[in-house]
């Protein structure tokens, strides 16, 4: 039972109102799930998704994750695409639970079909999707029912790149470099130490080789990776996403290590 | 191991499987720490406001620049540390609340009003507390500078100075020292001053962020200095400090001044 009478719903008045217009048409709203108590939530991320890069460059954005979703430590499915458009001017890009991930698409195609047909002249850039990103994470954390996932959003708009994260917590930062999960450990580093100060002056091809040799040491180290990757670029020209390409790694120094392992010498 | 397993409170120990358990109960933490340390010092008709801009999550560093200091109207700036975002959350709702006061009355809410109004807001959510300790900095309506500080339940005190976040320790006994003068005997004759002048308190600020910077890990990259003058406070004291810009939005009350200073980066 509600017992908040502003939630009752107000009778309506042919006299002035014959059509009840008033209160505004509101979506409609679920009703109170009385097994609501019985309800399953997100409490560990189940198939999930591992790091995903973002630097900016002279023209824009470049993100890259690889195509693996992972069931534990089994690699489960290899062809998953984590990185995802929306609207013209921005790439959304997720690691964690890639069922949540599966579910904030659905969602923001939701939203950019809605904006699309008020057809008012405003389009959602990478800023406004990334306020929205973070207030639905944050909404859902408050809730401890969070969306298990770590968000890059990568854009540009009106002349101006936009670079930022949100994850299951809400916590939202910008930078000029973003590495999530195992990369925020391993390849943060060495983006940083390729981008910081540069961002005005980087090309294409440069911001190409950081992020290939950033993610190939990814894949040497991170066990939850596989050497397949695809990389979206936000510029003037619109977003792009690239076909999956392989990475060249070679293991013959393997051989050559001692001290642990199967081998006994 | 037997004696272990059979303190399981249900199912027969499995001889073969020894990490029987019951289902695996992981709780969902909606709290994190985000480091960085605020700090704010009240003068006769000034006050000043300052954090760093480091924004952190255990070892890692997430971004060099998110500021957690906010010029709320010309005469209040809020300081926020903590769960950044709780911390980003509580700013937004602040200045919504502050913002229909201005609807309604016609004029910025007054200091001391803003600081009740936060205990209350913080308060609200005494069962699932916003994760963020508050200093907010202003001028009261006698003119006066003030600082208020806050727990993230909302109890609060008014103070001539306070450190919060992840240096509290380090930089709050600093202050004690140098502006209350705790364990300094004045010299015979003498008394230690009740109020210190602008470019004192600037140059403790600046030196409380570079000692936090050296000895806490969480502290670093930049430093944002907000520096509130009462109507009327002479500007003299802010003449030819590099990269001060001002932020004030009316012409004819209280000024709002911002300073940038670059930290270490390790």
């Amino acid at each position: 039972m509600d017992h908040f009478p502003t939630n009752w719903g107000r009778p309506r008045n042919d006299a002035f109102d014959a059509y009840g217009t008033y209160p505004i048409a509101q979506h409609p709203r679920n009703a109170v799930d009385v097994f609501a108590d019985g309800v399953q939530r997100t409490q560990q991320p189940i198939v999930t998704g591992t790091s995903v890069l973002a630097i900016k460059y002279k023209d824009g954005i470049m993100m890259a994750a690889d195509n693996l979703a992972s069931y534990g430590s089994l690699a489960r499915f290899k062809d998953v695409q984590r990185l995802h458009p929306v609207g013209d001017y921005t790439v959304i890009g997720a690691g964690g639970d890639m069922s949540d991930f599966q579910y904030i698409q659905q969602m923001l195609e939701e939203l950019v079909t809605e904006e699309f047909a008020s057809q008012d002249g405003h389009t959602l850039g990478p800023v406004e999707i990334h306020e929205y990103m973070s207030h639905v994470m944050y909404a859902r954390r408050s809730k401890i029912n969070p969306l298990w996932n770590s968000l890059v959003i990568g854009g540009f708009k009106n002349g101006k790149s936009f670079l930022s994260y949100v994850d299951l917590l809400g916590t939202t930062y910008t930078a000029s470099t973003i590495a999530t999960g195992y990369g925020s450990m391993i390849a943060q580093p060495l983006l940083r130490k390729a981008v910081e100060g540069n961002e005005t002056t980087l090309t294409e091809e440069e911001a190409l080789k950081i992020i290939e040799s950033s993610m190939r040491v990814l894949f040497y180290r991170d066990a939850r990776s596989i050497n397949k990757f695809q990389v979206a670029t936000i510029t003037e020209k619109g977003a792009t996403i690239s076909e999956s390409r392989h990475l060249e790694t070679s293991w013959s120094f393997a051989e050559g290590i001692r001290g642990y392992g199967s081998q006994t010498q | 191991m037997p004696a272990m397993l059979s303190t399981q409170p249900h199912g027969l120990p499995h001889p073969h499987m020894q990490t029987e358990q019951g289902p695996q109960q992981r709780q969902f933490n909606p709290y994190t720490e985000n480091g960085g340390t605020i700090l704010a010092i009240a003068g006769k008709d000034f006050s000043v406001i300052a954090g760093d801009t480091r924004q952190s999550e255990g070892y890692s560093i997430q971004t060099r620049y998110a500021p957690k200091v906010f010029r709320l109207t010309d005469r209040a700036v809020l300081a926020v540390n903590g769960f950044a975002a709780d911390g980003n959350m509580f700013v937004k709702k602040v200045r919504q609340r502050l913002e229909w006061y201005r609807h309604a009355h016609a004029k910025d809410m007054p200091l001391r009003a803003i600081a009740r109004l936060i205990q209350t807001m913080l308060y609200a959510r005494r069962f699932f507390p916003y994760y963020v300790y508050n200093i907010l900095g202003g001028i009261e309506e006698d003119g006066s500078g003030a600082v208020y500080s806050f727990d993230p339940v909302g109890s609060y005190e008014r103070e001539a100075c306070r450190a919060a976040g992840a240096a509290q320790s380090l930089v709050q006994p600093f202050l004690d020292n140098q502006i209350y003068f705790k364990n300094q005997t004045p010299a015979p004759g003498t008394s230690h001053p009740t109020h210190l002048p602008l470019p004192t308190v600037l140059k403790l600020v600046i030196d409380s962020f570079t000692g936090a910077t050296e000895r806490h890990i969480e502290v670093g990259d930049g430093l944002e200095i907000y520096v509130v003058l009462a109507k009327g406070a002479s500007t003299q004291a802010l003449e030819g400090i590099r990269g001060i810009q001002e932020t004030t939005v009316t012409n004819d009350g209280e000024r709002v001044f911002i300073i940038q200073r670059e930290l270490k980066k390790d």
